[in-house]
């Protein structure tokens, strides 16, 4: 089997919070590699840090020490401004509550950070368009987030994630918020976008069953990785 | 009470909203008393006046004289105990902006009309004695400074030239609504002085002030001065000064309505920001009514929760705002005092003041309450987690 | 950003009561502003329009106004005989000696009485005063006791109207000819006979000389003439600029008094706005961490709640204006302070005050949404996504 390049690479990082007076370490020294192409579930108790890790590879918090490098570039020095703009054409977010803009259509939350690219209004349309069709929502597309189930919305936030064609796709949690049934549709179109398109997928999940269709399983406890890295094979 | 203590604890839950709608409220409550406070101002000329004073002037046109004779036809009136008289002067104190009344009188009967002016028995007869003496109240005298023995020259309009009058006599109001801002003379002066440069306008008077032995006497003895001079050269017309004084107030009407309706614009703009916070912080506690609902209590104890917040709120900014008003008054009354010598917050316009508080926050809350004995428990529920 | 505009409008739009009482409370606080303004202008322009530039009017030195001038027979003579004078066509020197005396009416509406003035003056005074149109009727004939009304006049003032009598000087006179002075002081005004006038009244003395300069730029020149002259104790101005200054103290009375008021509404309304700002950051928090996680900056969430808290300003301003706008169909009348008698005037609208108002309720969106906005742009990314 051909080694795909790596896609993400995480060196020495540590990270706590200050909470008033008291620092809470949350990452002490993870050292981690994705390949391009990996499915990868990040498990553990409440509290572990895996939220804060993938919060930290996708840029969208900063880290105490170490590197972070995505597609090979360098995301730890990167301003605010930046990460913005990094994140917008590299990363995709699929959060637990879908957050998506309640006042936009389904439509329009997909078609949400094509906005700050180039593209005319004719080719977003026809961007969002593939979009939906892939995460079978076309029929949907005027609907507004209030008029859909939660499997549809998390769908359309799938959709609006893969809108960029990002580098990664993470997922917090993607499933916490749905029934079995929303949850298989949604774990298996995940699935079908790593097997079929080769996308990376980074998720964090405390459901067994979420974690059982990722190819990676990496556990994490009191902010250390309990398992080993990039050089064993996945 | 630990209803009250809750309604507090709930109304402030929210510091900072709850603080900036009640900084919204006390600002609205502050003009709105400052508003009914001038109103009251241009009022006051009236109330301070009396209904055993009558005032007498020329039918034809007010800037029209009366003749100096009529003085003593007048005090042949029945019921007629005191006679006084005097002429608008209309002077200019250095410049158009020092504005200040300033008219002659026949300065014994004058001082004998109006008790409300107290002067001491030394300024008195200082005042009475020297042809070229003027009066002036407190607060005019202390405004430009003046001191007893100052020599302060008026610029004639009506009647032209450059008049000096010597202060002799500062005098004070016996209340709180008489006005300390007049300026009066010696009507001798200027009679004396006309007789010189322009005799034609000599002997002759802007306006009687008339004293009544008893004010139900009023209106006969209105009629009967009247009628003593129908026919005659300069023909007059008697009024209460009461009377005189709201002629003239119903001539500026148009603005005190104008000032009126915009004081009670002042009330909905409250109550827009009052309604508008209710509304947000109901929508907030959807899913708290619905478990206070769960728990039996009824749509009419959650309104009363609701309409408790809000008044309690609308109260707390009416407070605030009544008592940061006093430190106000002051403030104009320092910077507008010459156009408003009386003024004073009064007791009404802090009862209205209340009175509006209250009525908003109650109105405020109408629509949250209506919107939350609506909600169904499910559907409330289903908004929290 | 065509998307931003789309997205402030919509959050508006969803969150209709609180959208519409916020933009109701900067309404009120602009209506009031507009307002003002208006009444000022339509003050100004009254009295602006009573005067023509090229005209001169002449009172006794130290009178404030006519009211109070008195100026002699001999007096009035030299003055008209100035070379500076224009001439009508027909050769007749334009200039007018007359007589201003303050009357109680009474109101049709109320039958209060307010003061008017009648203007005692000569046949040919049309002929300075080319604003004014006789609309009614026809001229008094030269020493009889007939008046013409001011349009105002006849509207609000029993025994104004044409035909009718009004009772004055201890005569009945008859209101023979309507005049419409438009928005100027004339048209609270009655004319009758000067002579007449001056009898009924038993005033010798005229109020007022005006007269039409053959040139405008003389008047310093005719202002020395009369001026210097020792034998005369008058003083000369240009017509529109003693009507200046008669209504100076009332437009600066109104102007202090309406924007001092609309000051502190503002400061009302303005809270109000950062309530509901504020109120809509807190709502949005999560959505504004998942704008941010998207790749939308700072400014961009900046402008975003910026642009909907000025769209509110605009709401509350378009429509204040509009209600302000009907207040065009009323005539205010009330009492000149300074020259004590009755004056009409109206609401004007005009394009710089819609300007300002249009930018006063720009302003207070913008100063209302401004904290809010700059709260909403400083959060953190992953404290806004935990609200979720």
């Amino acid at each position: 089997m051909e080694e795909k390049p790596v896609i993400v690479d995480v060196e020495h990082v540590k990270k706590s919070y200050r909470r008033g007076q008291h620092i809470i370490p949350v990452l002490e020294d993870i050292t981690l590699c994705i390949r391009e192409g990996q499915f990868m579930a990040l498990m553990g108790p409440s509290g572990s840090g895996k939220s804060t890790l993938l919060n930290l590879i996708a840029g969208i918090d900063r880290v105490d020490s170490g590197t972070i490098r995505v597609g090979g570039i360098d995301i730890t020095p990167l301003s605010e401004t930046e990460l913005a703009l990094w994140r917008a054409t590299h990363v995709g977010f699929i959060f637990q509550f879908y957050n998506l803009i309640p006042v936009l259509t389904a439509f329009e939350n997909i078609e949400l950070p094509l906005h700050l690219t180039r593209l005319t209004a004719k080719e977003r349309r026809l961007h969002v368009e593939t979009a939906l069709a892939v995460v079978n929502l076309s029929d949907r597309m005027d609907h507004y987030p209030a008029q859909l189930s939660g499997g549809e919305q998390q769908r359309v936030a799938i959709a609006r994630a893969l809108i960029t064609d990002p580098a990664i796709l993470v997922a917090d949690e993607p499933t916490g918020d749905l029934d079995r049934r929303s949850a298989e549709d949604v774990l298996n179109l995940m699935a079908r976008l790593n097997e079929e398109s080769g996308k990376t997928i980074i998720m964090v999940t405390h459901d067994p069953r979420a974690a059982q269709r990722a190819q990676t399983l990496r556990h994490l406890e009191k902010g250390v990785l309990t398992d080993a890295d990039c050089q064993a094979p996945f | 009470m630990l209803i009250v203590r809750l309604l507090f604890k709930n109304a402030f839950r929210h510091k900072f909203r709850a603080l900036l709608t009640i900084l919204s409220i006390t600002i609205a409550i502050l003009a709105f008393v400052m508003l009914r406070t001038v109103i009251g101002a241009w009022y006051a000329g009236v109330d301070a006046s009396s209904a055993s004073r009558l005032v007498s002037r020329n039918a034809v046109s007010i800037i029209f004289p009366l003749p100096l004779s009529y003085k003593d036809r007048i005090h042949q009136v029945d019921g007629v105990h005191l006679v006084s008289y005097g002429n608008w002067f209309g002077g200019i104190y250095i410049d158009e902006k020092n504005f200040f009344a300033n008219f002659a009188v026949e300065p014994r009967s004058y001082l004998e009309l109006y008790p409300e002016y107290v002067l001491s028995s030394k300024e008195r007869e200082a005042f009475l004695k020297d042809r070229k003496a003027f009066a002036a109240g407190r607060k005019l005298a202390a405004k430009y400074g003046w001191k007893i023995g100052d020599i302060v020259t008026l610029r004639g309009t009506i009647y032209p030239g450059n008049w000096d009058f010597v202060l002799r006599a500062i005098y004070r109001g016996k209340t709180d609504s008489v006005d300390e801002t007049q300026f009066f003379f010696h009507w001798d002066y200027l009679n004396e002085t006309l007789k010189k440069t322009a005799p034609s306008r000599a002997d002759e008077v802007g306006f009687y002030m008339i004293g009544v032995t008893n004010p139900d006497l009023s209106s006969a003895v209105t009629t009967a001065i009247d009628q003593t001079f129908k026919n005659s050269r300069a023909e007059t017309v008697t009024e209460t000064e009461k009377a005189f004084q709201q002629g003239f107030i119903a001539m500026s009407g148009a603005i005190i309505t104008a000032i009126e309706v915009v004081s009670f614009v002042v009330i909905f703009i409250m109550l827009a920001v009052v309604a508008n916070t209710m509304a947000m912080t109901s929508r907030e506690r959807t899913g708290e009514y619905a478990i206070l609902k769960t728990l039996g209590f009824g749509g009419w104890a959650i309104g009363g929760l609701i309409a408790g917040e809000s008044v309690i709120i609308s109260l707390c900014g009416c407070l605030a705002g009544i008592t940061l008003a006093f430190p106000a008054a002051e403030i104009f009354k320092k910077a507008l005092g010459m156009y408003f010598p009386i003024f004073t917050v009064e007791a009404s316009s802090l009862v209205m003041a209340f009175a509006s508080s209250l009525a908003v926050g109650i109105l405020a809350a109408i629509v949250p309450i209506q919107r939350a004995i609506a909600i169904r428990i499910a559907d409330g529920l289903r908004r929290i987690g | 950003m065509f998307a931003l505009f789309h997205y402030s409008l919509r959050n508006l739009w969803t969150r209709r009561l609180t959208t519409v009482l916020t933009a109701s409370g900067m309404a009120l606080v602009v209506f009031v502003f507009a307002a003002t303004l208006m009444l000022a202008r339509g003050l100004e322009e009254t009295l602006i329009q009573t005067g023509s530039y090229d005209n001169v009017i002449v009172i006794r030195k130290g009178s404030v106004s006519e009211v109070q001038s008195g100026i002699e027979r001999g007096q009035a003579a030299i003055v008209e005989s100035l070379p500076y004078i224009a001439s009508s066509r027909e050769g007749k020197s334009l200039v007018v000696k007359e007589m201003l005396v303050l009357v109680g009416l009474p109101k049709r509406d109320t039958g209060k009485i307010s003061h008017v003035s009648i203007r005692g003056t000569q046949g040919h005074a049309l002929l300075l005063r080319p604003q004014i149109k006789l609309v009614a009727g026809r001229l008094p004939r030269p020493g009889s006791f007939e008046m013409l009304a001011g349009s105002s006049i006849a509207r609000r003032f029993k025994g104004g109207g044409l035909r009718e009598e009004l009772y004055c000087g201890m005569r009945h006179w008859q209101v023979v000819g309507i005049f419409d002075a438009g928005n100027s002081g004339f048209d609270s005004e009655i004319w009758g006979d000067v002579d007449q006038v001056m009898q009924a009244f038993r005033r010798p003395v005229y109020s007022s000389v005006t007269f039409k300069l053959r040139n405008a730029q003389d008047l310093d020149a005719a202002r020395k003439m009369i001026e210097g002259d020792p034998r005369l104790s008058l003083e000369a101005k240009r017509e529109t600029r003693y009507y200046e200054e008669q209504s100076e103290m009332m437009a600066k009375f109104l102007r202090i008094l309406g924007i001092s008021l609309t000051a502190v509404f503002s400061l009302g309304a303005m809270i109000g706005a950062m309530i509901t700002m504020y109120a809509s950051v807190a709502t949005r928090t999560a959505e504004i961490g998942t704008l941010r996680a998207l790749g939308f900056g700072r400014r961009y969430i900046l402008t975003a709640f910026l642009m909907e808290s000025l769209l509110l300003g605009l709401v509350g301003g378009c429509t204040g204006l509009f209600f302000a706008a009907f207040m065009q169909l009323l005539t205010i009348s009330t009492i000149n302070f300074q020259t004590f008698s009755e004056l009409a005037f109206r609401f004007t609208l005009t394009a710089d005050i819609t300007l300002k108002t249009l930018l006063f309720s720009l302003v207070m969106g913008f100063t209302g949404g401004f904290l809010p906005a700059v709260r909403a742009s400083r959060m953190k990314i992953i404290d806004a996504l935990r609200a979720a």
